[in-house]
């Protein structure tokens, strides 16, 4: 096991900059999550990390060892693909055995080590099968172990679970991370499901552009997004965003005001938010998420007054589809509320974000 | 519906399809079976008739046919014999010739961008826009300068001319189903590029290979202009010119065209049943999600 470190990484297609400076560090046994919209470069730096790319300038280490320039088979890793990229003419004991083959081990270690994989993923019986007699989480399953049976420094996973219908998708994902914890094998995981990346990672990476927008253990960069981009990325309804602007009271506190065409605007007294970056007049976006918000106890000071658009009970909760200064906006309430459409609801905000509107940078 | 009504009507319906299937079974095989009922044939009369049964039936077409003999450097030769293994050895050879060197090619056009490579398929293209006749008279004069006339590697090259484009045109089709994920796997299993080719790439492609090889094989075995304007010694022939013997200017051995073209057809027929287990389709199914 070693950790992975990138630095200053860039890589180029032609005229297209895919990626543009990616620095990251994982930790020698971490489960690192890349995390990002379609096309943000984040299959690209999987493949510079696995040898099938090579990088444009920057570095590559895994550990003391700068891989950049070395051959996928070099690097001492394993990669469990998006369409697992089983060998069709190969047995399942085949395609488990494949890598120990090339590297020449003895026959005896072969089949010891594919038995003992195979044990453990539930493979067994399918040994003597090929890939297209077997369902696609069988396959999967295959795929993980031809990666798990060499024994590598570090895995990478392309978006695995993409092909998984809904349920299985979720047991595999438990499947993976109970694995991790037992084999504590440097991992680096590629989605862009925010589910997988919240519920798997260690350490998550949230690309956007070519870059690398912040990183972090799921928690923080959950709780603490470091710009607008990351946090409307994650969470699911996505955070809603106001424009606003900041007024700064006489008794030293902040007041973020949204502006609205045909009331007066919506005043929100800030309270335990840092005040370093805060200016007055500053134009902001507001970023509220859904769930951050509870029915007021008082609703003539309640931060919100709004009428309930369309209703979806999801189970546990409602989300509420309105407008907020003629703006879409969401809230999850309480099941047991039963909100219906037209109903006027007084909300307090429990919890919010304040992102610079020029920059899209947090003022936390 | 009811259930007996069902099963009548698809009773029906299977006795249609199987009708129309023996009718179309029975349209192809027609005319060959007309050739057999002619080989066997003690008569030299082509004369059609509704029901193809040999009249005065024997195997002396084909003896004839098969057991012909010449005297070759004061040695008697069976002439029929060496002339199939002409046919055997050049359209083996062709279609060994063509595959070993398409093989590559098309790997290459079908994963690689490099300078000239549109340039050199549309070559390869116009190549095939040609019939062989055109070249015919510029590979005479070739094979007559080094001293390849009525010999089986002249053949060979000239064939294997027309045969590789041709290769690589399908192989190139069948390696660009083939998903890159398969061999990048290899790769980072442990494999070296040309390691994955081998390992992965060429198995998956077996089928493509053989149906090429196959098509390779026919046309060499077929071709009759180019055979007849290169050869010209007897014992050196291919059977396509040797088949053409028996239809001369004033004279047709419509018997004995006949009883070649069925011993002719033996080989072809041998190689497909030994091709076919090669030429299941889908072999790369399953491989990849999708």
């Amino acid at each position: 096991m070693v950790a992975v470190s990138v630095n200053n990484l860039h890589k180029q297609f032609g005229r297209t900059q895919v990626l543009k400076g990616v620095d990251l560090h994982v930790p020698d046994g971490a489960f690192a999550v890349l995390v990002g919209p379609s096309g943000c470069g984040k299959s690209t730096l999987l493949r510079l990390l696995s040898g099938l790319e090579t990088a444009t300038s920057g570095e590559i280490r895994f550990g003391d060892r700068p891989v950049t320039s070395l051959a996928p088979r070099d690097r001492d890793i394993a990669m469990v693909f998006q369409s697992y990229a089983l060998y069709p003419h190969l047995t399942v004991y085949e395609n488990l055995a494949f890598g120990l083959r090339l590297r020449k081990e003895p026959r005896s270690i072969i089949d010891q080590r594919v038995c003992e994989v195979a044990e453990m993923l539930g493979l067994t019986p399918l040994l003597k099968r090929r890939p297209k007699a077997l369902s696609g989480g069988q396959r999967q399953r295959v795929a993980m172990g031809r990666a798990i049976v060499r024994r590598p420094q570090v895995f990478l996973f392309d978006e695995p679970l993409s092909n998984l219908d809904a349920a299985l998708r979720a047991q595999v994902r438990v499947e993976i991370r109970r694995r991790h914890e037992a084999m504590r094998t440097t991992s680096v995981y590629v989605t862009h499901d925010q589910v997988e990346a919240m519920t798997l990672a260690d350490v998550m990476f949230v690309l956007n552009a070519g870059c690398v927008e912040q990183s972090g253990t799921p928690a923080e960069v959950y709780r603490h997004p470091a710009t607008r981009f990351v946090a409307g990325f994650l969470g699911s309804p996505s955070m809603n965003f106001l424009a606003a602007h900041l007024e700064k009271r006489s008794n030293d506190t902040w007041e973020v005001v949204v502006d609205t065409q045909n009331s007066p605007p919506i005043r929100i007294v800030l309270e335990d938010y840092p005040t370093a970056n805060l200016r007055d007049g500053l134009a902001i976006e507001l970023g509220v998420r859904p769930h951050d918000m509870t029915l007021a106890p008082d609703p003539e000071i309640a931060d919100l007054r709004l009428t309930a658009g369309l209703c979806e009970l999801l189970g546990p909760e409602i989300q509420v589809h309105t407008q907020v200064a003629e703006q879409p906006f969401t809230l999850c309430l309480e099941a047991e509320l039963n909100t219906r459409r037209g109903e006027l609801l007084a909300v307090d905000i429990d919890h919010l974000h304040l992102f610079d509107a020029a920059t899209g940078a947090s003022l936390r | 519906m009811t259930e007996s009504n069902a099963r009548s009507s698809s009773a029906l319906e299977s006795i249609l399809a199987h009708a129309v299937i023996l009718l179309a079974v029975g349209f192809a095989l027609y005319p060959i079976l007309w050739v057999v009922s002619l080989a066997l044939s003690g008569t030299s009369d082509p004369s059609p008739q509704v029901l193809p049964l040999p009249q005065e039936p024997t195997l002396s077409n084909l003896r004839e046919v098969a057991w012909t003999s010449q005297t070759v450097d004061g040695a008697e030769v069976w002439l029929f014999g060496h002339q199939l293994l002409n046919s055997v050895v050049v359209s083996l050879a062709t279609a060994m010739v063509g595959i070993a060197i398409a093989t590559p090619a098309a790997y290459a056009l079908a994963r690689f961008e490099f300078v000239g490579k549109s340039a050199g398929l549309r070559t390869l293209l116009a190549t095939q826009m040609f019939p062989a006749v055109a070249s015919a008279i510029p590979l005479y004069i070739l094979l007559d300068a080094l001293g390849l006339l009525n010999s089986r590697t002249g053949l060979i090259l000239c064939y294997a001319t027309t045969t590789v484009p041709f290769c690589i045109f399908q192989l190139r089709g069948a390696f660009e189903t083939i998903p890159v994920d398969l061999e990048e796997a290899a790769m980072v299993d442990g494999a070296t590029r040309f390691g994955a080719f081998v390992r992965v790439v060429l198995p998956a492609a077996r089928p493509a290979i053989a149906v090429t090889g196959l098509f390779a094989f026919m046309h060499a075995y077929n071709e009759f202009i180019l055979a007849a304007t290169l050869l010209s010694r007897e014992d050196m022939f291919t059977l396509p010119v040797v088949l053409q013997r028996f239809i001369g200017e004033y004279n047709a051995q419509w018997e004995l065209f006949a009883a070649g073209s069925l011993i002719v057809s033996i080989p072809v027929m041998a190689l497909f049943y030994v091709v076919q287990r090669h030429l299941v389709a889908g072999l790369t199914a399953g491989g990849v999600k999708g």
